[in-house]
């Protein structure tokens, strides 16, 4: 017996997703009917699950995702994510229903809404800051300025230095024209 | 008794440290070098006090004095000898009296140094290693202390309290609670004592860069003296970190060495300033610019040292509540915060007088290449921050949202996870770019680089490094940051190659000696910069292992009967059995044991376990794993039917040039152990580094 389970999700996911489709609409033609019987479950391998449980972490453990966390309390998040997966959840649903159970900490990274946007926003702009101070500093570098005295006094309001460091930086290499 | 010796033996240590802070400052003011000889014994006496501090530690966590609750929290009977000794770094407590250990250890052994001309840094010195040496027994005396013993009041409760508190009685367990049984590993117990010798080691260059700043001997003095400790800090931290990952591999049984946990980008932190530092200081020493920068630099080290002993214990960062429940978050703070803003105005201070010697002439010399350098290391500094900080200042934000409903739509947050896809995203191409200038600088010359010259030299191994691309492509590879990733690190390599190819060969004509001697000699001459190189070689063999595991990792997972078999690429591993017993350090062990094929050849068995430990009710996978140079594949026991064993189930990982990570590991130590080797002839070699470099210069060119 051998089984080879070794597939891409891209592989898995047409044959799933017919599945499924086949497996909601044979539920919703013949509930009323089979509703007394327990339905077959659908397979749903431990890499499909898994591969949501990735993108996922340990509600209750810190810093651990949740495909990898030993502990029992996950081993039973996983199974929901299974039973999702088989009721025909979407990834998007099962990690919204994660979500509004245990709060926006269970996904790897912050959602791209409201306040948690800075996470996306600040490091960005603090090294574009950065690197618009290295041009202009390098470019005065280049052509060797004439001596200003101004310039050897801080003029710490026309660029808006948001760090500590930055702002050190450009002290002292406008120092240096 | 003992513990009493070691509680009294801190509390001396503490007062000697005040005392030596008071006399050296004193000295100083007065003129009395009699007074800053009395600092100096005082700093030395800490060390001999400490120790007295934490042999009495091991010795109740060896005698198994479990009344000692830190003894209580940390050993068990059945715990080995060695582990029962490493558990005096394995808790908060004693881990903040070995760090104090550490750093009296250093700051007494620089204290024993010649100091004749430089006899003015020494009160400074002392004062900011006792500053900061006393701030740690502080926390040890007050808040995190390792000798409180276990009590039990007439109410019934058991609590912790260095003295008797009234009517109470001395509880002595029956046993402990014994250690984590995370950290009962061979790279946990070298893992914390590396990375606590970088950290304190990283004191000593603050340490004299601020006593530069005080006596406004603001030459590169402190630079060359410190050169070595700074390399020495480094070699500890690096050590430290590539330990850590190669436990995490081995222990954690997720299949990798690095999560971007917020404990591990502490200990990262300081090591990016630290490497910025290395390369920053060497463009002070050989054209006298960037001083402020270094002095930056620096000061960021200290405090990202601090910051991150604090976090590597504490685990602070976790909450708000545990922030604000604990006395140490708070304090910690206010010491970082005081030191930043301290050090930052002693530097104002002197501004004017830290100003630039030269002028930058190209921006393609090598000066203006360390400076893109920095910038990339502080931009990755930028990210691992204010990702470390984020669930702080998001949950934070959150309950004054809460408090203050007008701010309620602004501030949202909640505790959020700040985990991988934003680090990797983020500092992705900030790594690359270092690679790249990697390959670069060392072409470039100081001052005169232009675009031609660089060019000129950069063009053969670019050239090659482009055929060795084309060669991958053909080979399969398909992915553009692999492919990019890839064309750096054979760009490096061979610029790098190309560099010691060069000057060999030069050696080789000029002196006859055969190319290996010439290739030995001149490492031996110029150390700092051919050891350099073989840490650049390091770090491109460690990206080779980082692409590999990164981009080309693939799993599977399934539940097999015995005899039934898992597939993943090349590979298939059949379910042989699984055994489950008692183990006498207090472990229930599970242990499969499965056989592997490779393209359908037999190729032996692996034992993937889960060790459960009974004291701490905590399992440990720990993964099974066939090592090749092409690739690890890494088995875990997930799952298994407790009692009929029939089914089990199993995660397998392939890992493609992993091992290529751990090599490139002990290469880049290599590296640094060349660069930061002692010269025989310390004080000469400022006068032959000058020539050296101008020989470095015309060769460059």
């Amino acid at each position: 017996m051998k089984k080879k389970i070794g597939m891409s999700r891209k592989q898995i996911f047409p044959v799933t997703t017919g599945l499924l489709t086949l497996l909601v609409v044979l539920l919703l033609t013949a509930l009323p009917a089979t509703a007394q019987q327990p339905t077959p479950p659908p397979l749903i391998s431990d890499d499909q699950v898994n591969a949501i449980a990735k993108e996922m972490y340990c509600p209750v453990c810190e810093n651990v995702p949740l495909d990898v966390c030993p502990t029992q309390a996950c081993a039973q998040w996983r199974e929901l994510i299974r039973e999702k997966l088989a009721a025909g959840w979407s990834e998007k649903q099962i990690s919204d229903y994660f979500v509004e159970q245990y709060g926006a900490r269970v996904l790897a990274t912050p959602p791209a809404t409201g306040f948690y946007w800075m996470i996306y926003l600040v490091p960005p702009a603090v090294i574009l800051l950065g690197l618009f101070i290295l041009y202009r500093a390098l470019s005065a570098w280049k052509q060797p300025a004439p001596a200003m005295p101004g310039l050897t006094q801080r003029t710490g309001s026309t660029a808006p230095a948001t760090d500590e460091y930055i702002q050190r930086v450009e002290e002292e290499l406008k120092k240096q024209k | 008794m003992i513990a009493n010796l070691g509680y009294g033996s801190l509390v001396i240590t503490f007062l000697s440290s005040l005392y030596g802070v008071f006399a050296a400052i004193y000295g100083v003011r007065r003129k009395e070098p009699a007074w800053v000889d009395s600092a100096r014994h005082a700093m030395l006496l800490t060390f001999p006090l400490l120790t007295i501090t934490a042999l009495s530690i091991i010795y109740l966590l060896v005698a198994g004095h479990y009344e000692v609750s830190y003894v209580a929290s940390v050993t068990s009977e059945s715990m080995p000898l060695f582990l029962k000794v490493t558990a005096l770094w394995g808790g908060q407590a004693g881990s903040l009296v070995f760090w104090s250990w550490l750093m009296a250890a250093f700051a007494s052994a620089v204290t024993l140094r010649k100091w004749e001309r430089d006899r003015e840094f020494l009160p400074w010195v002392i004062v900011v290693s006792l500053v900061t040496l006393a701030f740690f027994l502080l926390l040890n005396i007050f808040v995190e202390n390792p000798f409180e013993r276990l009590w039990l009041t007439p109410s019934g409760n058991v609590q912790p309290a260095m003295f008797q508190p009234s009517g109470a009685t001395l509880f002595t367990p029956q046993d402990g609670q014994g250690l984590n049984p995370l950290l009962r590993h061979p790279g946990m117990i070298i893992h914390p004592p590396m990375l606590y010798l970088g950290f304190v080691s990283f004191i000593i260059p603050y340490a004299f860069a601020i006593a530069a700043l005080i006596t406004g001997r603001t030459d590169d003095r402190w630079i060359r003296i410190t050169r070595r400790w700074t390399l020495v800090a480094w070699l500890f931290l690096s050590l430290g970190l590539i330990l850590g990952g190669r436990w995490a591999y081995d222990v954690l049984g997720w299949g990798g060495y690095w999560g971007w946990d917020p404990v591990e980008i502490a200990a990262f932190m300081p090591w990016l300033t630290g490497t910025a530092f290395l390369h920053s200081v060497m463009t002070q020493e050989k054209r006298g610019i960037l001083k402020h920068w270094n002095m930056v630099l620096i000061i960021l080290t200290y405090d990202l040292v601090i910051f991150g002993t604090f976090l590597t214990r504490s685990g602070i960062l976790s909450s708000v509540h545990a922030f604000a429940q604990s006395a140490i978050g708070p304090l910690f703070f206010s010491f970082i915060g005081l030191t930043f803003v301290a050090s930052l105005a002693l530097l104002m201070n002197r501004w004017n007088e830290l100003k630039a010697e030269n002028e930058m002439s190209s921006v393609f010399s090598r000066e203006a290449l360390f400076l893109l350098n920095n910038f990339l290391f502080i931009g990755i500094l930028v990210v691992c921050f204010w990702g470390v900080i984020f669930p702080l200042v998001s949950e934070a934000l959150g309950i004054v949202g809460q408090r203050i409903p007008a701010l309620s739509h602004i501030f949202t947050g909640q505790k959020v996870t700040v985990g991988p896809p934003y680090y990797e995203r983020a500092t992705g191409p900030l790594f690359a770019g270092l690679l790249f200038l990697m390959g670069i600088a060392p072409l470039s010359a100081w001052r005169h680089s232009t675009f031609k010259t660089l060019g000129r030299a950069v063009w053969k191994p670019l050239a090659a490094s482009i055929v060795v691309l084309a060669i991958i492509l053909i080979s399969g590879v398909h992915n553009w940051a692999a492919l990019l990733g890839f064309w750096l690190s054979a760009f490096v390599a061979l610029v790098t190659l190309y560099e010691f190819w060069r000057a060999a060969l030069a050696r080789h004509r000029q002196h006859g000696e055969s190319l290996p001697e010439a290739l030995w000699r001149l490492a031996g001459r110029n150390r700092r910069r051919y050891g350099g190189y073989v840490i650049h070689l390091g770090v491109v063999l460690m990206a080779i292992g980082i692409i590999g595991i990164e981009m080309f990792q693939t799993e599977t997972q399934a539940t097999l009967k015995q005899g039934e078999s898992l597939s993943l690429g090349r590979y298939t591993i059949t379910y042989d059995s699984l055994a489950n017993f008692d183990y006498r350090d207090g472990r229930n062990v599970s242990r499969a044991v499965v056989s592997v094929t490779r393209d359908g050849k037999y190729v032996g068995q692996l034992f993937p376990r889960r060790d459960y430990y009974y004291e701490s009710q905590q399992p440990m996978t720990i993964p099974g794993v066939r090592s090749t140079w092409e690739d690890d594949f890494y088995v875990l026991l997930v799952d298994w039917q407790p009692i009929s064993t029939q089914s089990a189930t199993f995660k397998v990982y392939h890992n493609p040039l992993v091992n290529w990570l751990w090599f490139g590991g002990i290469v880049f130590i290599l590296g640094t152990l060349v660069a930061a080797w002692p010269d025989r002839d310390p004080e000469p070699a400022a006068v032959k580094a000058t020539s050296r470099f101008k020989g470095a210069e015309a060769s460059a060119r």
